[in-house]
């Protein structure tokens, strides 16, 4: 038979972490109100749904946009051969507008510095092939969201050098981080192509202090590197310090004529801000014509459907109801994260103090037996299978401290996210009596012996631990069908 | 035409292909020209030895030139990390590979990948297109614009979708059959290798469009952004960077990007000639394949386009069988681009390759089929395209890449209400055929007028031209000066054989499904103005 390419059959898509294995148990046995309310509560899956019905009434108000008809005539024919990958010129417009909003007007946006593509995801991989050859590296603060591992790696074959942040500050990132960072990629003889942010941060739930972008700017100027900000979630940050953004910085230096300018690229999405990830809308927005040129013809991977486009852009410059989805966004968002916060501290859990994000940074290092990260896949185990909740563990986003998990809570009812709440605390109780527990603990472990899925689970668990070049493994594996097959099942994921 | 990419990471810096074959091929003349002379004076006196050696090694020192062309410095002397001319440091960026594990900071870089894709596209095929997208022809507002004959796709049936959608399209995105609006199921996120609805929908389509003779697996499909991103994710499934696959010539121009451009994927030419009407041959197949072997080159499959673009024919049922032999017997895999199935205007019989493997018991694991609604639905902008594999790692590996290019969840539930309405695909297929045969009829009557006679084709928005007679020599260069008289002169753009790799010059792919009836009058009328001058020239030396 005829081989496979590495790419499909080596390991760098990271799909099998535990971020997706958890996935994988949610599908089996997926919670609902009515059918199924014993079901896993997903709360792995970073998505809006708070304000869907605000979305419902706004189509049914506009239906030229929906009918693809302008002042009631119908621009079908136009749309159905657009397949111009710069992009629908109203669309862009419509988006840099938006997004100059969200950061409070103080920067403007130009519609030809946009490259649209079909999510945040492929805009990502697209500014990888863009700067770095195969074998470069780029930094990133730890934790970081889980599918960077593949979305920025796998086919490009770019390597990523974490910067390790702790609790100690809040995990923020700090200049001898980011140089131990650095020298440790020299000491790899990879080459530092630059750094990629998530501002506001995901998984921490944070934004970034103008000083820690002072400091990320003082770097890639003294280096010579790239800066990719990664803003998807700058729309979501519902309570003070308001969101910075990287450009406001840059201006705000005079940045603007130099070099550093063309540095520094933005990723953004509105599968986060406008809760729309079925859309597939992403966009690039560089200040180097080189990158946006190669870009936008890369773009002719993952174009945005015109029909899409044109809805979006309807909704865009109806600038009346953005402003209202933003703020009635902003007072759900924040509402439902005190609900979490409050409810798990009342179960004596606290949560890194965010701002922003659809998830916590849920600190659970009191629950763990030891200070490991064995003891980490034990408590997710117990977690997933016991309390019926997937969470994401630390581990799956890079974090070298045990005993941290991201939780999502915008994608549920005040009612679901309660009762998942309820499943913690009791939980949490129960650990107190230690003897019963000891016990559980014993059958569960042997459960995951006999479960290959936990073995895989743990195996690229310590990859990561005792490597982290996570080097391209070859699974010319015997379970690579099976492999295969649950990947299929995961495709789903966030 | 040849778009090189000359991958940083590539092991040998020498590996820098010449950019411009068409420079490349003038060049090679003008050193004929020199080398024949010489050889004689050397044979004179040296015999047959210094004869051939002189010329060879001559010819060797000139490809070694052209090699290097890019990069002025000479490769022995790779930039010092200290560089600080910014441009210099990018030019020299292959060589420059060397100082990689420098310390010093040097001049921040983007990748080799993006430095020549952003540079403005060489082939004449881009730049025809964007020459005729910045002043377009329109019988009524703009008469002296560029008539785009270059651009495959279908207009010919806009008022068909046009009704449908007037009078569906609202309710099929929002799903309001039921009386209620639901964007629970767009707005979240989707399977991003497409919904299974579409999925079902696609493969009832495809297997009318296919005159019913196959049934597709819903399961065994794999949707994404369009045609385009179906290959490319294909050709990262199947090959490595540096790994090739044949494809017969003449082929489309946009394989060169779509295949090339990330995946590091060679692409050999299997050339096809005019006396058969370019239909492909096993030996050809077997030819290029021996010969890269010898070479070095790891060929992973076969890439097919049936019907055939640009020529418009389609390969027959035995050749299938033939070339699914072949493919075991060099164990490769092969891609059938079926992408135009429904656009078929001829009598000829179309058969697709999935419709050959159910009905022997070929070794299904090695065939991909590749489709999209861009052509035979007219849909471009929507975006959507079709991987059909009968391998399971291939389907599982495509699922995961379809993260990058997936379909937008409200298009995809509009094309599900469309593909459903089977009362409407029936009377658009049969519609679409007919027009086509007009057209097809109409435009190739027109040529043949002007004494330019077209290849047999059955299938396809397009013909394949034969105008040999009007290039001023018979080379790249004088079919490359028909193309630029009838672009800059007779404001149409037509795609150049060479653009698609065709072996022999003077052909051109022109599409006619972008024109209304009324406007062939007035291409014919250009083409005759554009070359008029040409045959008095000819006519006259």
């Amino acid at each position: 038979m005829g081989l496979l390419s590495r790419k499909a059959t080596c390991n760098t898509h990271g799909q099998d972490s535990s971020y997706f294995l958890g996935w994988q148990e949610y599908e089996k046995n997926p919670y609902n109100e009515v059918n199924n309310p014993n079901g896993i509560i997903q709360m792995g899956l970073a998505e809006n749904q708070l304000c869907l019905d605000l979305l419902e009434p706004w189509l049914m108000k506009n239906p030229d946009a929906l009918g693809l008809k302008r002042d009631g005539i119908s621009i079908f024919k136009e749309l159905a051969l657009f397949q111009d990958y710069n992009g629908f010129p109203a669309f862009k417009r419509a988006l840099v507008d938006f997004m100059g909003e969200i950061r409070g007007n103080k920067v403007s946006f130009d519609p030809n510095h946009v490259v649209l593509t079909a999510g945040a995801t492929s805009a990502n991989e697209t500014l990888m092939f863009c700067l770095a050859d195969q074998g470069d590296a780029f930094l990133l603060p730890t934790p970081y969201y889980p599918g960077f591992d593949r979305d920025l790696r796998w086919r490009t074959g770019v390597e990523i050098v974490p910067i390790h942040c702790t609790s100690s500050n809040g995990f923020k990132v700090t200049l001898p981080a980011i140089e131990q960072a650095y020298r440790q990629a020299q000491k790899r003889k990879l080459r530092v192509k630059g750094f990629l942010v998530t501002n506001p941060s995901n998984p921490l739930g944070t934004t970034m202090a103008r000083d820690e972008l002072d400091l990320l700017i003082n770097f890639i100027e003294d280096k010579q590197i790239h800066l990719i900000s990664d803003e998807i979630y700058s729309g979501t940050v519902f309570t003070s310090p308001s969101f910075v953004s990287v450009m406001e910085v840059l201006k705000d230096r005079n940045l603007d004529q130099t070099q550093v300018w063309e540095r520094v690229h933005i990723v953004y999405s509105l599968s986060k801000d406008l809760g729309l990830p079925g859309f597939r809308v992403g966009a690039i927005y560089s200040n180097d014509p080189v990158v946006v040129s190669a870009a936008t013809k890369m773009s002719s991977f993952g174009l945005v459907s015109s029909q899409t486009q044109y809805l979006l852009s309807a909704m865009l410059l109806d600038k009346k109801f953005t402003k209202e989805y933003m703020s009635e966004n902003h007072k759900r968002l924040q509402k439902q994260q005190k609900d979490l916060v409050s409810g798990l501290e009342k179960a004596g859990i606290r949560c890194l103090n965010s701002n922003a994000g659809l998830f916590c940074w849920v600190d659970m290092r009191h629950l763990l037996k030891s200070n490991t990260f064995e003891a980490e896949m034990e408590l997710w185990q117990k977690i997933v299978y016991h309390v019926k909740i997937n969470i994401s563990p630390g581990s799956s986003c890079h974090c070298i401290e045990p005993g941290w998990f991201r939780v999502c809570f915008a994608n549920m009812s005040e009612s679901t996210l309660k009762l998942a709440i309820q499943r913690l605390k009791s939980f949490v109780s129960s650990i107190g009596m230690k003897s019963q527990s000891h016990q559980e603990l014993k059958s569960l472990r042997r459960k995951a012996r006999n479960n290959w899925v936990f073995r895989l689970s743990l195996q690229s668990f310590y990859d990561r631990e005792q490597d982290t070049t996570t080097k391209v493994s070859f699974s010319y594996r015997p379970h690579f069908m099976s492999l295969s097959n649950i990947a299929a099942t995961l495709d789903a994921a966030a | 035409t040849n778009l090189s990419f000359p991958l940083g990471h590539d092991p040998a810096p020498l590996v820098v292909q010449t950019r411009k074959p068409v420079r490349a091929a003038a060049a090679a003349a003008a050193a004929m020209r020199l080398i024949v002379p010489l050889q004689g004076v050397v044979q004179g006196r040296g015999g047959l030895i210094f004869g051939s050696l002189i010329p060879c090694a001559l010819f060797y020192f000139l490809q070694l030139y052209l090699k290097r062309h890019r990069s002025p410095k000479p490769q022995s002397n790779p930039p010092s990390p200290t560089t600080s001319s910014p441009k210099l440091a990018e030019m020299t960026r292959t060589s420059s590979r060397s100082n990689l594990f420098s310390r010093s900071i040097g001049q921040v870089r983007i990748s080799s990948r993006a430095i020549s894709i952003a540079k403005p596209n060489e082939s004449p095929y881009y730049i025809g297109l964007d020459k005729a997208s910045e002043d377009p022809y329109d019988r009524l507002s703009n008469p002296d614009g560029v008539i785009q004959l270059g651009l495959s796709e279908n207009r010919l049936c806009f008022d068909l979708i046009e009704k449908w959608m007037s009078e569906n399209l609202g309710h099929s995105i929002t799903g309001r059959d039921n009386g209620e609006l639901n964007i629970n199921g767009i707005a979240t996120y989707q399977p991003f290798d497409g919904t299974m609805e579409l999925k079902l929908a696609m493969a009832g389509f495809m297997s009318h469009i296919m005159g019913g003779a196959v049934t597709f697996e819903p399961s065994q499909m794999v949707l994404t952004a369009g045609a385009t991103p179906a290959i490319e994710t294909l050709c990262f499934c199947l090959a490595d960077q540096g790994n090739a696959f044949l494809v017969p010539t003449p082929y489309y121009p946009g394989f060169d990007r779509d295949v090339k451009f990330r995946t590091g994927v060679e692409l050999i030419p299997v050339h096809c000639r005019s006396t058969d009407n370019f239909a492909l041959s096993i030996t050809a197949l077997d030819q290029a394949f021996n010969q890269r072997r010898k070479h070095g080159t790891k060929i992973r499959g076969i890439l097919l386009s049936n019907p055939a673009n640009p020529v418009g024919n389609l390969l027959s049922r035995e050749m299938l069988y033939a070339i699914l032999d072949f493919a075991r017997e060099k164990n490769i895999h092969v891609i059938s681009d079926e992408i135009f199935a429904g656009s078929m205007y001829g009598n000829e019989e179309f058969v697709s390759m999935a419709e050959v493997l159910d009905s022997e018991g070929f070794d299904k694991n090695r065939v991909h089929i590749v489709y999209g609604l861009s052509k035979d639905l007219s849909l471009p902008g929507f975006r959507v395209g079709v991987i059909y594999s009968f391998n399971e790692n291939v389907l599982a590996a495509a699922r995961k890449l379809t993260r990058f290019s997936s379909v937008s969840a409200p298009t995809q539930r509009l094309l599900v209400s469309m593909l459903s309405d089977a009362r409407f695909i029936e009377e658009y297929i049969k519609t679409n055929k007919r027009r086509l045969q007009n057209m097809h009829a109409l435009f190739v009557a027109g040529l043949k007028g002007l004494n330019i006679r077209c290849a047999d084709s059955s299938a396809g928005l397009y013909c394949w031209a034969d105008m040999s007679k009007l290039i001023s020599s018979y080379s790249e260069k004088g079919e490359l000066e028909l193309w630029d008289k009838l672009l800059n002169v007779g404001k149409i753009n037509v795609t150049p054989g060479s653009a698609c790799h065709c072996i022999e010059p003077g052909w051109f792919r022109c599409c006619f499904t972008t024109l209304a009836e009324e406007d062939i009058p007035v291409v014919l009328e250009r083409i005759r103005k554009a070359v008029e001058n040409t045959t008095d020239l000819l006519n006259s030396s």
